[in-house]
């Protein structure tokens, strides 16, 4: 069936049945500041600061951009719950177990 | 929450399958397909940062000899824009506008095909100055995670095409914006695990082995 030819539903009653989805503005918005924090990521690892303080650093806006689009772009902030407890578990199964194999070969005191 | 979920479903009809959770199970099985790939790329990542700085000093070159920072930055914002591009060809067909939807769809692809070809180009870069997938242990890892990346970013291509076509030969749903959903989540996904490898792999400086900082 063409798109063009339904009728059952207006655009605007369809749309209406995905409230709570961002709007096109709003996804603009998160576009421009994954944007900036990409842009902030390599203007920190070309800042010549110690390790120290430069792996943190990205750590963190990684984990902001990240974040920005698991709950933005991919809807787990306005879907149903048991979504993200799936895509949860197997990201932190996937974070605890691959930390021990990394502490395990003692990678952090090298 | 199940009750708003159903409710949902119900809206588009037959476009939804059936559920026995409340929830579409394709999408469930979506969510958990991603679940089992934060578990493959977490290895192919754990193994990467394992062998980071590590081998023999002679058998060059390492990750401070090839990198190009800057080509690489241009390749991850380009991937960044193809996931903004994607939530506005769901926003397109969510509002049944399947010319804008095919548009921003096509976009999605031609960035993904961008970044694909960036990384077609550094590979050959890297191959060309002695970095074969058997040099060293930072080539193996570096090639096996960075290319199984680019597999699955060629595999979102193709899905994109296929909805392009898909939806110019009329063969969609009456409601589009699931499958776009869909193929949009694995979408978002492969950027996300770009957005570790970026940081992982090239932002964070890495020892060259023997040399200082390295093992």
């Amino acid at each position: 069936m063409a798109l063009e030819q339904r009728e059952v539903e207006s655009p605007a009653e369809h749309a209406a049945t995905h409230a709570g989805h961002p709007s096109p503005k709003e996804y603009v918005r998160i576009g421009v500041i994954l944007g900036v924090l990409t842009a902030l990521e390599i203007g920190a690892s070309y800042a010549g600061v110690s390790g120290s303080i430069l792996i943190p650093t990205l750590f963190v806006l990684a984990l902001v951009k990240f974040a920005l689009v698991v709950l933005w772009f991919m809807h787990l902030k306005f879907d149903d719950r048991r979504y993200a407890r799936f895509f949860v578990m197997g990201l932190s199964g996937a974070a605890v177990l691959y930390l021990i194999v990394l502490i395990s070969f003692r990678v952090f005191l090298t | 929450m199940a009750d708003v979920a159903i409710a949902h479903g119900e809206s588009h009809g037959t476009d939804h399958p059936e559920t026995t959770t409340g929830l579409p199970h394709t999408k469930l099985a979506m969510w958990i397909f991603l679940a089992s790939e934060c578990m493959l790329f977490g290895a192919l990542i754990t193994t990467y940062v394992l062998y980071r700085g590590r081998g023999d000093p002679a058998q060059g070159p390492f990750p401070n000899d090839v990198f190009d920072i800057p080509y690489t930055s241009v390749s991850s914002f380009v991937l960044l824009a193809s996931s903004l591009t994607m939530v506005l060809a769901l926003s397109a067909a969510q509002e049944r506008d399947a010319g804008r939807m095919r548009l921003w769809l096509l976009t999605t692809a031609l960035l993904g095909m961008t970044f694909v070809g960036g990384q077609v180009y550094e590979f050959t870069a890297f191959y060309n100055e002695g970095l074969t997938l058997s040099k060293n242990l930072f080539s193996t890892t570096f090639y096996v995670l960075t290319g199984f990346h680019g597999v699955h970013v060629t595999v979102g291509v193709l899905m994109l095409l296929s909805l392009v076509g898909l939806s110019s030969a009329r063969r969609l749903p009456e409601d589009p914006s699931f499958p776009i959903e869909m193929v949009g989540l694995y979408w978002h996904f492969v950027d996300i695990v770009w957005i570790v490898i970026f940081t992982v792999v090239y932002l964070i400086p890495t020892p060259s082995p023997g040399g200082p900082g390295g093992p």
